[in-house]
């Protein structure tokens, strides 16, 4: 189990738990956090679970898979700590993570 | 106004379950129009995963969501259905009790007995950026979708975004542009390689500007565009002077005009009920992702049975009176007529 927490955009936080192999959408989907859409499922495929990973936690999560990077051409105010949240697999080294959700999805 | 299309049922979505919904219609001899917002059928799996595999199709172990839409064309093809690509249905509105009358944002009327509502997760539409104070400009300098080419003729363009929209009308729009910038967040497209090596041809011979960056801010007024103010990849930001902007960011879905039509909703779902799936409405039918009853399971199999069960009671809208007797295709020789197998 890992703790997960979504900051939202008016600084409102919500921490989640997630089991190893879950995505980090599919956690936030599960516990309805809001503004992460992920309007295909979790197949990369609408970039509407965009997620801004915090500088500390940015190394462990790991770089963008090639898949994913282009479907960030699809999402808004792309920045260097930009990830699908579908693309993120929960493991017990990511307890304690925590993403910013953008202002809006699109 | 276009002359007035008359039918049995209009289906309102070209995805799966309404792809299969003109079958089950078809072997009860309805006939069907099928309108959708996209260039093609397929909805959902067209737009979002033609090329990703699908694993709980009965009895297709694996099948991609283009194939399954090749599939479903092949399998209705008997019934000769008449598709309405690129057109959204604005309008549903009761006739008494002879039908519904609607018309699409393209300008097509159709009167038809019954209506089906197989739009998935709504309709498909651009994603609009956010970008503060964008709305003022929409129509008039910002556009999500190029409708006539001449409107853009003379004008200074910029065009946002790196998949195949954004290089199509790069390519198309700069002969008749006074100038084209191409913005794009990295120097990476997801697009043809044969687009992408014609605009860095017409990049490098000074025809075109590719600049790379991501749109912050627009500068102008009355709706009128000056120019957008653009976040470079170093960190600095400039401004691209332009009057006409066209952001490619591909496209969502939003419930759209259906919210509008009278049907009692519950978020954002269409309630039914599990022996017809009619919606609040008579005649009104919601099959698919979009309807919702206790204990529904967003599955493109649940849809195909929902499809199956609406057709009985279309049916007997259609034939008051008359009693439908149950067949089987593997055994009934007028349902195998109507397919063209016997």
């Amino acid at each position: 189990m890992a703790k997960i927490t979504f900051i939202q955009h008016s600084g409102a936080e919500q921490t989640v738990e997630g089991l190893p192999g879950m995505s980090v959408m599919e956690a936030a989907v599960k516990n309805m956090v809001p503004g992460i859409d992920a309007d295909c499922g979790g197949a990369c495929a609408c970039a509407t679970c965009h997620v801004y990973v915090e500088p500390d936690w940015v190394e462990k999560v790991g770089a963008r898979n090639a898949m994913e990077e282009d479907m960030l051409d699809f999402a808004f105010d792309v920045r260097d700590n930009s990830r699908l949240s579908c693309q993120i697999k929960i493991s017990d080294a990511l307890d304690g993570l925590r993403v910013k959700v953008p202002e809006k999805q699109f | 106004m276009s002359d007035v299309i008359t039918t049995d049922a209009v289906i309102i979505g070209a995805g799966p379950c309404g792809l299969f919904a003109v079958f089950e219609l078809g072997l009860l001899d309805i006939r069907c129009h099928v309108v959708d917002i996209l260039d093609r059928p397929g909805g959902q799996c067209a737009e979002l995963y033609p090329e990703k595999p699908i694993y709980d199709i009965p009895a297709l172990p694996v099948v991609t969501g283009a194939e399954l839409t090749s599939r479903l064309m092949e399998q209705i093809k008997p019934f000769n259905p008449t598709f309405h690509f690129n057109h959204m249905v604005t309008g549903v509105r009761k006739l008494g009790d002879k039908g519904f009358e609607l018309e699409t944002d393209g300008g097509l009327v159709f009167r038809s007995r019954v209506v089906v509502i197989a739009a998935g997760g709504g309709s498909f539409q651009p994603k609009k950026p956010p970008i503060p104070g964008i709305e003022a400009y929409e129509g008039a300098s910002v556009f999500y979708s190029v409708k006539k080419m001449e409107a853009l003729r003379g004008k200074d363009v910029l065009i946002v975004g790196g998949g195949d929209s954004a290089l199509d009308w790069t390519l198309n729009l700069q002969p008749i542009a006074r100038s084209l910038t191409l913005l794009h967040r990295r120097d990476d497209f997801r697009a043809a390689p044969d687009s992408v090596r014609k605009m860095r041809e017409l990049s490098e011979a000074g025809k075109i500007h590719f600049r790379l960056g991501q749109v912050t801010g627009l500068k102008g007024g009355d709706g009128i565009l000056e120019a957008a103010t653009v976040k470079g990849n170093d960190g600095q930001s400039f401004d691209i002077a332009c009057n006409a902007m066209l952001p490619f960011f591909g496209l969502t879905m939003k419930l759209g005009p259906v919210a509008e039509w009278g049907l009692n909703l519950h978020e954002n779902l269409i309630p039914v009920d599990t022996e017809k799936f009619e919606t609040s409405v008579e005649g009104i039918f919601a099959i698919g992702d979009i309807n919702t009853y206790p204990g529904k399971l967003k599955l493109i199999l649940s849809g195909f049975h929902e499809a199956a069960l609406m057709a009985q009671k279309v049916f007997k809208l259609k034939n008051p009176g008359e009693r439908l007797m149950f067949q089987y295709t593997t055994s009934s020789s007028s349902l195998q007529k109507k397919l063209g197998v016997s």
